[in-house]
């Protein structure tokens, strides 16, 4: 079976891979470890601080998936969870003033604290290991130097607009050594958090923790962590003249081109975005075949700033790794 | 606090929210923008509404009462004389709400604060008064004689005109429509009613009977009366409830002082011989009767009148009186000179002869323009004066009680005794406004829910209020007529915005852009018509009266024309020109031969552009002078370009709705077709491709759904208030919705939706909710709940006290005071638990002791206690005093809600659904980009429902998320699919709107594309926190000890007759048993078993002895039944036996 994945004008076919032992007489499609190592492939196609893009090739969905998976869900990050008011005169409520301070993503190394035990007595839970503490203590106050005909808030009034940079750290112990180089500050310090008026005053304290974005969307480490397959484009006959110009429009600029001949030919189909717009064309019916590679996995992987995207993938291996070896470990397994 | 003054602030800049609309850059469209007439005319809906508001109707009825109606109702009411003294006399001269005869205004009371205060937002209500003081005459001026409710933002109110900054100062909110009124803390609001015409003749036939008949309802501000002309036994009889049996209508013509055949049959039939042999019959039956002078025929009428009077009047008198005062009230006879009313009933006449040859010729009822809508200003006035007249009566009863003394010493000064009364007014009008019990004796009128409290659920249910118009027919009775939907509501009233269920279609809604008519004069009109040319009835011969066309205003026949076309369209060019009234509407009836003039108040009307030779008015010049702000609507009225057409001048006139349809024959243009709809169904994009009751359903739940309420809303303490925690304005809006402030006060929020089938937990409309958008935000809301505490004085002094907080061994408070401080008020920002207090109050025990008996006072606990299964935070807490005198305490609770499941959701095109299953991010389907969505949507909603519109509206959403542009949805308009769907091919996507997602649980992509994009979803206030209920043990009925009833009383599951019938048809007779008698309400008797009465104690009462008491177990109900039967001497003997005998 080819390893294409149908795209045709109003379905999806051939979705599902069937290169596993017993799917058919004529292939053994047992697991190999030497061949994977030949064939499998990662591509990084660009990489910064907040976002990378990489290629999977030969990989098998599920396995691709569970990285997906393990980086949205699992891999742990840090984040406020118990926020303590001491007083908030602002329009915001405190349990919605709490959940935007929540919200905020840290710039701190999950590594750094250990995980926190909920079965103790909220008096004893948080210790120098395993919590960082946040406060925010602001009060908005007129600006006596704004110019008389300002009508701009910021300009009017100080501290009137409040930011996740306005956030504080409080190391707390041996923190003051341990963050001396690495202060926890908000990963992106221009999140408003709240507006205030003169007189109104916020001052509170967030005892941030280790957890998994399966408990609260907060702790996942990504903004968005996905895959998409890799477009593949086949023209089965000739396409000349105008067509071949109508050809090339129906797809994101550098896909398609037209070469000497006047023939339409395929580029780049890694900029196609799969739009189906040549399905939709009289001219085209029969000419054109649309597909996308099922083990060509294209990732994205968005990090919301604690850490670098690499590294929240590397740690969504080890976790995938570590589960295989507890499964592994388990009685029924042996 | 000082006033506003309105003269400094202009009226251009009365309302910044409108000006938006109007400047000359909005929404994309810039000043060297081409202008179009065609496209830009729309422009006159904001132009209208900033001059009229949205609730200008209500508004203008309460100015015109203010202004006009009560210094009405004090000349009609003007003097007050007394029996005992002839000289005396007391004369209302002038009477102003609000402010004094120098123009200081009174000082009111803000409305916020009247809210928190729970008092009423009024003012005081000043006359002058010139009265007899001993020999001399004295003018008093700025006496209060009470305090008038005032509407909000009336010109009375201190809101008129106030500019947003001053909206801000007085913590209220811009957007606020008013209209409504403040009375003891609770905003009331009058809803509009709506009647059959008053002084209309309405023809009508029963085809069945065979019977026809003219009725007109006579109404003054004395009386109000029903008249009738019948046909029975194919002759005409004139039928009135104060005349015992009906009265043949020749009788009555000879009576009114047609004493000639030949003239009755002229005023009747004209020369038209059909009519004349239907007619003729008639004559014969007078002349049976030996009437043919007009006395006989009075005294024929004298003897059957039935009215109770003082002194006894002749027959003869009793006739004339039945005639100039009784029938056709409305009337007024002056020296006795009956011919007006004579005319009024021979048209009657004409009428039902016209029906009896022609059945077609017969009015309806459900017809808009049969109907009138009385407001808020109406009602007030009944109220007033029926109010004001008591006011007066006890004023003379009092005033003649002082001079009857024979001797007094001092001279009387009749003013003294004014103020003694003055709170009968005041607590009248409150009262009838709080209660919504309108009882009129003078009418007979006993209303009730004629006002109701203004629902503050969202804004657009507050708004959906104020052009609510509900209808005096009765819910129960099953006629469809007054229920369908009428041709003639085009314009007028909404098509979509009406309640399912019993008062379906009986509630309507008005539509965008209509107003209500107030009553005008009708001597000028009537002078006007002489003017141009009318004949005057009174001077036209009989024989000719129906050869011409006639005059009629208001009704009544004034005068014919041999000229119709002309008067009417001479007359329409003085109302263009604005010599008469804008409101004042004229049209032809050619059926009737009538040209009909209506000045009275509670017509609705529409504006229109007026067109000419085939050419619109309006021009593209006309248009940039009002974007400029050069020009006003009111100009566009005055210049002549735009007019107010009731129903039934539209009736007679040739209305195109779009441009391209114009031709010679066309006289006007429609402003905008989407108007057709009211503000409420004005939310929903794209309701041209809907199914018309799925519109009807999201009219309904629009109301529902939670968001945004007003700008001040969180200084608002509300009975109960949901508030969304981030609501956003719609993706896909319609031009209603910029108008109404919809997108500043929104109530929903955009959700991602993937229309496909995921997990079976989204059966029957269920939706599937992202765990991860609901962590971020995604449909929270809050609730807010208030609790009031008074703090009562007693007679004796004592007063209920706040005690403080009580504290355990380590000076920390215990648990039931946690939240409290130490003043024994819940503190701000503290969460309450079930069980725990919030207000620590305590009475005095002995507060019904006598003051001189009185002991030390001791205080018995009765704090407020916090119950219910989920914790509140203390919001707020407001101490103050109310109107009389007590201290009065109220606590805002809040409660942070996170959607769960249960929770329901709604899209804006009526399909509802609840959450079904929450599922976690990793595991929802993702496109290319990484989307996941936020609702997951099964698509079986879509077939049977045909919400075509929903589907667009997810095409332009996704369009504009892609474009950074917010698509337009406006009815009979918006933006084109074809557009929306290149936007979507422009930027890589799939024409349709549908995506190749994958499948988050295996990775694989899925086999179908999923139609994907953002829906605007509402949350609705149905929530599973409020509904939650289950019970193992708990209260009883005291009286049945049987489980109570309810979740509000912790209530029992009841296991019902047809559950009951299960379980019997099961054979599970055990449990029948457990369920209907163990777990409910068994009771042990003991039975005797000689007797078969109950005794107790093991000893039988009646056959004393204990020889053959049994115990058996029976329900409580039981026994109790047998009690009450042996309480109505029947006495019930029990049978005993052996199931299983031995």
């Amino acid at each position: 079976m080819s390893n294409i994945v149908g795209v045709e004008y109003n379905r999806v076919t051939n979705s599902s891979s069937t290169d596993f032992p017993g799917f058919s007489s004529e292939q053994d499609n047992a697991w190999d470890l030497e061949k994977f190592k030949q064939t499998f492939d990662v591509r990084i196609e660009s990489l910064d601080e907040r976002e990378v893009n990489f290629d999977l090739v030969h990989v098998d969905t599920s396995v691709a998936n569970a990285f997906r998976r393990i980086m949205i869900s699992e891999v742990p990050s840090v984040a406020p969870e118990y926020v303590y008011f001491f007083n908030n005169t602002s329009v915001l409520q405190d349990e919605v003033l709490a959940h935007r301070i929540g919200l905020v993503p840290l710039k701190v190394d999950p590594d750094m604290l250990s995980w926190v035990d909920t079965s103790l007595a909220e008096a004893e839970r948080f210790t120098d290991e395993n919590t960082i503490v946040m406060s925010l203590n602001v009060k908005c106050t007129r600006n006596p130097d704004a110019p008389k005909d300002s009508e701009d808030p910021k300009v009017l009034y100080r501290n009137a607009h409040i930011y996740a940079r306005d956030l504080k750290f409080e190391p707390q112990g041996k923190q003051l050594e341990q963050f001396a180089k690495c202060p926890v500050v908000a990963a992106d310090p221009d999140i408003l958090l709240a507006k205030l008026r003169p007189g109104q005053e916020i001052s509170l304290r967030a005892h941030c923790i280790l957890g998994t974005g399966a408990d609260h969307a907060k702790f996942s480490p990504v903004s968005t962590a996905s895959y998409r397959l890799l477009p593949h484009i086949q023209i089965t006959q000739p396409i000349t003249g105008d067509a071949a110009k109508k050809f090339v429009k129906c797809f994101p600029k550098g896909v398609a081109g037209v070469n000497e001949k006047g023939e339409a030919y395929v580029k780049d189909p890694r900029k196609d975005t799969v739009s189906r717009e040549v399905l939709r064309h009289e001219e085209f019916e029969g000419k054109v075949k649309l597909g996308r590679v099922r083990d060509h996995f294209i990732f994205n992987v968005e990090s919301a700033g604690a850490m670098t995207p690499e590294e929240i993938f590397f740690k969504s291996v080890r976790i995938l790794k570590n589960k295989a070896e507890y499964l592994k470990n388990c009685p029924i397994s042996q | 606090m000082v006033q506003p003054d309105s003269h400094t602030h202009d009226n251009f800049e009365k309302d910044e929210a409108f000006d938006a609309l109007l400047k000359p850059v909005f929404k994309g469209k810039k000043l060297t923008d081409e202008i179009n007439t065609a496209d830009d005319k729309w422009n006159l809906l904001p132009a209208f509404l900033k001059v009229k508001g949205l609730v200008k109707q209500h508004l203008d009825s309460f100015n015109y009462f203010v202004d006009v109606d009560l210094k009405k109702i004090i000349q009609a009411n003007e003097v007050i004389l007394s029996d005992v003294d002839p000289e005396f006399y007391l004369k209302y001269v002038d009477i102003r709400v609000g402010y004094k005869h120098n123009g200081h205004k009174a000082i009111m009371t803000p409305p916020h604060e009247c809210r928190l205060r729970d008092m009423t937002y009024s003012t005081p209500i000043f006359v002058d008064i010139e009265y007899t003081r001993g020999r001399s005459i004295v003018l008093h001026r700025d006496v209060e004689i009470g305090k008038m409710p005032i509407m909000l933002r009336s010109n009375k109110c201190i809101l008129d005109s106030a500019a947003e900054s001053d909206m801000a100062k007085l913590n209220e909110c811009p957007l606020d429509p008013g209209g409504y009124f403040i009375v003891n803390g609770t905003e009331k609001v009058i809803l509009v009613q709506e009647q059959l015409s008053k002084n209309r003749i309405i023809v009508e036939a029963d085809e069945k009977k065979n019977i026809v008949q003219a009725s007109v309802t006579s109404s003054t501000h004395e009386r109000k009366s029903k008249t009738y002309v019948v046909t029975k036994n194919d002759k005409i009889y004139l039928k009135h409830n104060s005349i015992a049996e009906e009265v043949p209508i020749v009788v009555v013509l000879k009576a009114c002082g047609i004493a000639s055949d030949l003239e009755i049959m002229q005023l009747v039939c004209g020369n038209d011989s059909s009519y004349q042999d239907i007619f003729a019959i008639n004559f014969e039956e007078a002349a049976e009767l030996k009437i043919y002078t007009q006395q006989q025929a009075l005294e024929f009428i004298g003897t059957k009148v039935k009215t109770v009077r003082r002194q006894k009047l002749s027959i003869l008198q009793e006739g004339i009186e039945a005639i100039a005062t009784t029938v056709i009230a409305h009337l007024t006879v002056e020296a006795l000179d009956f011919r007006k009313k004579a005319l009024y009933i021979a048209m009657m006449t004409h009428r039902v002869v016209m029906a009896i040859d022609n059945p077609k010729m017969v009015d309806d009822r459900d017809y808009v323009g049969n109907k009138r809508l009385e407001l808020a200003g109406q009602l007030m006035s009944l109220l007033f004066e029926d109010l004001f007249k008591k006011f007066n009566n006890d004023f003379k009863a009092n005033i003649d009680k002082v001079l009857k003394k024979p001797n007094r010493a001092e001279m009387y000064d009749a003013l003294l005794t004014i103020n003694v009364h003055s709170n009968n007014i005041t607590t009248g009008m409150n009262r009838a406004i709080s209660t919504g019990n309108w009882s009129l004796k003078r009418f007979k009128m006993e209303r009730a829910g004629v006002t109701h409290v203004l629902s503050r659920l969202s804004y657009i249910s507050a708004l959906g209020m104020m052009t609510r118009i509900s209808s005096q027919f009765e819910k129960s009775r099953k006629v469809s007529g007054p229920r369908a939907l009428q041709p003639s509501q085009f314009g007028m009233l909404c098509t979509s915005d009406t309640p399912e269920g019993e008062a379906c279609g009986l509630v309507k809604n008005l539509a965008l852009m209509t107003h209500i008519t107030t009553d005008d004069e009708e001597d000028p009109i009537k002078v006007i018509c002489y003017l141009l040319g009318v004949e005057d009835i009174t001077l036209v011969d009989s024989a000719s009266i129906h050869i011409n066309y006639g005059v009629y205003l208001n009704g009544t026949i004034i005068g014919t024309t041999r000229f119709p076309t002309k008067f009417v369209s001479q007359f329409r060019c003085l109302r263009r020109t604005g010599r008469v009234s804008e409101f004042i509407s004229i049209y032809t009836n050619s059926h009737q031969k009538a040209v009909h003039i209506a000045t009275d108040g509670g017509r609705i009307c529409r504006p229109l552009i007026i067109v000419s030779n085939g050419v619109p008015s309006v021009t593209a010049a006309h248009l940039r002078d009002l974007l400029d702000g050069k020009l006003q609507f009111d100009d566009f009225l005055k210049l002549g370009l735009v007019e107010y057409l009731d129903v039934n001048e539209e009736n007679d006139s040739f209305i195109a709705l779009y441009e391209r349809d114009l031709s010679k024959n066309i006289t006007h243009l429609e402003i905008e077709s989407f108007t057709v709809l009211g503000a409420v169904a004005g939310l929903i994009p794209y309701p041209h491709h809907n199914q018309s009751p799925r519109n009807t359903y999201q009219c309904a739940m629009g109301k529902q759904a939670i968001g945004a309420i007003a700008y001040n809303q969180f200084k608002r303490i509300d009975t109960l208030l949901y508030l969304m925690i981030y609501p956003q304005q719609p993706m896909v809006k319609t031009k209603t919705i910029e108008l109404i402030g919809y997108d500043k006060l929104p109530a929903g929020q955009n959700a991602t939706v993937a229309v496909m089938s995921y997990s079976g937990y989204d059966i029957e409309d269920a939706l599937v909710l992202n765990k991860a958008s609901l962590d971020r935000g995604f449909g929270r809301c809050e609730t807010r709940r208030k609790n009031t505490t008074v703090l009562k004085r007693y007679p004796n002094h004592t007063q209920d006290i706040i005690g403080g907080m009580r504290v355990d061994e380590n000076g920390e408070p215990i648990w039931q005071h946690q939240a409290l401080g130490p003043d024994g008020l819940g503190e701000v920002g503290m969460k309450v638990e079930s069980g725990q207090i919030y207000v620590n109050k305590s009475v005095p025990t002995n507060a019904s002791d006598s003051i001189l008996t009185q002991t030390e006072a001791q205080y018995k606990e009765t704090p407020v206690v916090y119950r219910a299964p989920e914790p509140s935070h203390i919001d707020q807490v407001m101490m103050s005093v109310s109107d009389n005198d007590q201290a009065l305490i109220k606590v805002l609770l809040r409660q942070h809600r996170r959607p769960e499941l249960g929770d329901k959701f709604s899209s804006r095109h009526g399909q509802k659904g609840v959450c079904g299953i929450i599922v976690s991010h990793e595991d929802l389907p993702f496109n290319d980009q990484g989307v996941v969505p936020d609702i997951i949507m099964n698509p079986h909603g879509f077939p049977s429902r045909m919400t075509v519109g929903k589907m667009i509206e997810l095409i332009s959403g996704k369009a504009g998320v892609l474009n950074g542009s917010l698509e337009y949805g406006t009815c009979f308009g918006g933006s084109k699919l074809e557009d929306m769907s290149e936007i979507l091919v422009n930027n890589g996507f799939n024409y349709s709107g549908k995506d190749m997602l994958y499948s988050g649980i295996t990775g694989e992509c899925l086999q179908a594309y999923i139609f994907f994009g953002p829906i605007y979803y509402q949350k609705l206030k149905h929530m599973v926190l409020d509904k939650m209920h289950a019970r193992a043990r708990g209260p009883r009925a005291v009286l049945t000890r049987q489980p109570t009833e309810g979740r509000s009383r912790d209530g029992g599951l009841r296991l019902g007759e047809m559950e009951r019938d299960c379980v019997i048809a099961y054979g599970a007779s055990q449990l029948l048993l457990e369920r209907l008698m163990l777990s409910s309400d068994a009771f042990e008797v003991d039975v005797c078993e000689k007797c078969g009465l109950m005794g107790y104690s093991g000893w039988c009462t009646s056959c004393k002895t204990a020889e053959h008491i049994v115990k058996m177990t029976i329900p409580y109900a039981a026994k109790l039944l047998f009690q009450e039967l042996l309480a109505m001497n029947i006495a019930p003997r029990l049978k005993l036996g052996d199931v299983f005998e031995a």
